[in-house]
């Protein structure tokens, strides 16, 4: 038996038509009310959507930000209606969608539960059985009589959260709101989570927590502009929801790459600097500005960035292989020169940095077109965003064409480890410690 | 439609504690609290009076103490604009309920037609201390109608609030529409001057069509004129067009529903 069943669900959101010129006047002036309220322009938040989550299972949707996540779940709540297909939802809907909506600011939290409580459909009598968990789920029993003007967001979210968790529902909504309350907190809810399923409630989770999704739903979907990308086991659809955002995210990454290597190539080859001073150099390297420069008689004319398939991207992965492929030109030959590559951080930390000078390679001879590749077998860095400089120059650091930070690429991880660097690890344990074996798959 | 309306029974509970609300929250804060209700009434009768009868002295015959008479009519006056005003805006004002909650729409107009109507009521024991203060004693079988003309008015400004509401949510001038309307609606309706002076005799037949003149006049018949309520034809006339307006409003609010979750 499902609790919520959505058919063939198509939502179109109504631009009304030069809202902000029409006025009741001129409505009325030129007999256009009725008209004037029809839509011209129509947004399509959601297209043909279908799917139906069992009673007593709980159920994730995915997808980025304006897919229509918050749209479907408006709509299981009943607070908008699908333009074309069918909705059905059996039993009583709590939707936490916005905690605290309807709170007055003016009266107390005692009251404004009551309130709250009556609007989401408890009789006063309900609430008053359930005021003293409420409160105390909440937090908040010593300012429970202070006016809700006066409570933090924090303690007006658990409020919010508490009296609409306490309704009892058949059928709970959640719109990403567990980033409400300190971690304390969100454990609290999480727990009344597994409680409610515990007891045989349908739970409808829209997240971007997308372990959360893994750990804790029964099946997942994901939608995508409106349509449904995948749907099915939790695990498969946030793999395949993720491989799609990085490939978003490398085509971003790759735009972002060519605009600064474009910004560099259009504007007028600069005069050597003073950055080009072996010394100063050395304290450029930490400070993060865009550039490129020197003398150019040697030229860095492509950089691309080679992942495992030996394809250009921008996204890899903790512990993937890279190449970092210059082709380079020599305007004229030269015995005197030095490759270099560094990488940063967000935070214009230098993670890494080294050139063929550094690692004692003489240089014979370059003319013409050239290839240099430097392979890095495992790219051992924590979850982020990171550029690069790349750079030719002679033996003693004066540049040919010096490229800083201009190429941008992103670490993705499965562990959310910090720092910089991830050294490849593994943990040893005597007897006497013992962990649960670790999920299939563990990520 | 009919079923949505009779929804509107269930949500007593709900307009009860909402109405409960506005009230706390108008006056908290406020170390006269509830007393403002008094006052306010009270200060308005003093300066109409001051003005009326010591500045520009108003001698019409019939319409002694004058302050009385008009005060018979400002009260369900403000009542009635006051909630107008109010519920224009109120989808607007509660759009974190309509868009984020499931809540039912048209219990925000009621709620300030309610709202106003306590004060009205709070209000009302003035009128009784300055009847008695001018020992101005109404018929007392035109008292019982009081609670007719209240409940007329009831049906017919909640069908105008719902309207407005409904309107407002998509054509946002009507707010500023409804302050001017509203001022030139009071002048033209019998209220600082009778129905019944001479020199309203040759515009009678416009302000017949006013249906607020027929409140004003029946309010100002059982508590102010002496004698009994002959005003109850007009009365009863406009009780049935309440009723159509009530029902206009309701299916106007009930049509654009669908559309306040998306527009506010």
């Amino acid at each position: 038996m499902n609790a919520i069943e959505l058919t063939d669900v198509t939502k179109v959101y109504r631009r009304y038509s030069g809202r902000q010129f029409a006025t009741l006047k001129s409505a009325l002036l030129q007999r256009s009310l009725m008209r004037d309220l029809e839509p011209r322009e129509v947004f399509t938040a959601l297209r043909d959507v279908s799917f139906s989550v069992p009673k007593g299972s709980t159920f994730g949707v995915i997808g980025r930000n304006g897919s229509g996540k918050s749209t479907a779940l408006k709509l299981v709540a009943g607070i908008t209606k699908p333009s074309s297909g069918n909705v059905a939802v059996a039993g009583r809907v709590s939707a936490l969608i916005e905690l605290g909506a309807g709170f007055h600011p003016e009266i107390s939290g005692r009251e404004n539960v009551f309130i709250n409580g009556i609007m989401l459909g408890l009789t006063r009598k309900e609430i008053e059985q359930r005021f003293d968990e409420i409160v105390e789920f909440a937090e908040l029993k010593e300012f429970i009589d202070a006016p809700v003007k006066t409570y933090s967001s924090g303690m007006y979210m658990r409020l919010g959260f508490a009296v609409a968790i306490h309704v009892n529902p058949d059928v709970l909504l959640v719109d990403e709101v567990l980033a409400v309350g300190d971690e304390g907190f969100t454990h609290k809810c999480l727990d009344k989570f597994a409680e409610f399923r515990r007891l045989g409630k349908t739970i409808l989770l829209v997240t971007h927590s997308l372990g959360l999704v893994d750990r804790f739903c029964d099946r997942a979907l994901w939608l995508d502009e409106g349509r449904v990308q995948a749907q099915g086991d939790p695990r498969r659809v946030v793999d395949a929801y993720l491989a799609a955002v990085e490939k978003t995210e490398g085509a971003l990454l790759a735009t972002t790459t060519a605009k600064a290597v474009a910004a560099v190539a259009e504007a007028p080859s600069p005069p050597p600097s003073p950055t080009a001073q072996p010394d100063s150099e050395i304290r450029d390297m930490f400070r993060a500005v865009e550039g490129r420069w020197g003398s150019r008689e040697i030229e860095i004319a492509d950089v691309a960035l080679i992942d495992r398939s030996g394809q250009p991207a921008f996204v890899f992965h903790s512990g993937d292989p890279m190449s970092v492929r210059l082709k380079v030109v020599a305007h004229k030959p030269t015995k005197d020169f030095a490759f270099g590559v560094s990488l940063f951080n967000a935070d214009g930390v230098c993670c890494y940095g080294t050139n063929t000078f550094i690692e004692e390679m003489d240089p014979l001879a370059l003319e013409g077109e050239a290839e240099v590749t430097l392979a890095i077998d495992s790219l051992d860095l924590v979850e982020g965003t990171y550029k690069l400089d790349v750079a030719v120059h002679t033996c003693d650091g004066a540049p040919y064409d010096y490229h800083r930070q201009l190429y941008t690429f992103r670490m993705k991880s499965r562990t959310p480890d910090v720092g910089i660097y991830r050294p490849h690890h593994r943990w040893a344990f005597s007897s006497g410690v013992r962990f649960k074996p670790a999920k299939d798959g563990s990520r | 439609m009919l079923r949505n309306l009779s929804q509107l029974i269930r949500y007593r509970g709900l307009i009860q504690s909402l109405v409960a609300r506005e009230l706390k929250a108008r006056y908290r804060g406020s170390v006269l609290g509830f007393l403002w209700s008094f006052i306010n009434p009270l200060l308005l009768l003093a300066i109409y009076s001051f003005i009326f009868t010591t500045i520009i002295p108003n001698q019409t015959k019939g319409l002694q103490p004058y302050a009385l008479f008009m005060l018979c009519g400002i009260l369900p006056w403000t009542w009635f604009s006051a909630s107008l005003t109010e519920a224009a805006g109120s989808l607007i004002a509660g759009g974190n309920l309509i868009k984020k909650v499931l809540f039912p729409a048209e219990v925000l107009p009621i709620v300030s037609v309610l709202t106003n109507m306590v004060h009205f009521f709070l209000a009302l024991p003035i009128v009784a201390a300055v009847l008695i203060a001018y020992r101005h004693w109404p018929d007392a079988a035109g008292l019982l109608w009081l609670p007719v003309v209240i409940g007329v008015q009831l049906v017919f400004t909640s069908g105008l609030a719902l309207m407005l509401a409904a309107l407002t949510v998509h054509f946002r001038d009507i707010r500023d529409i409804l302050a001017n309307v509203l001022m030139l609606w009071f002048f033209t309706t019998p209220i600082i001057y009778a129905w019944y002076q001479d020199e309203v005799a040759p515009y009678r037949r416009f302000f017949n069509v006013n249906p607020f003149t027929h409140l004003a006049v029946s309010y100002q018949e059982i508590l102010f004129f002496p004698g009994p309520y002959d005003h109850w034809r007009w009365l009863l006339a406009l009780a049935i067009f309440s009723v159509v307006t009530f029902l206009a409003g309701y299916w106007l609010f009930d049509r654009l529903r669908d559309s306040f979750a998306e527009v506010v």
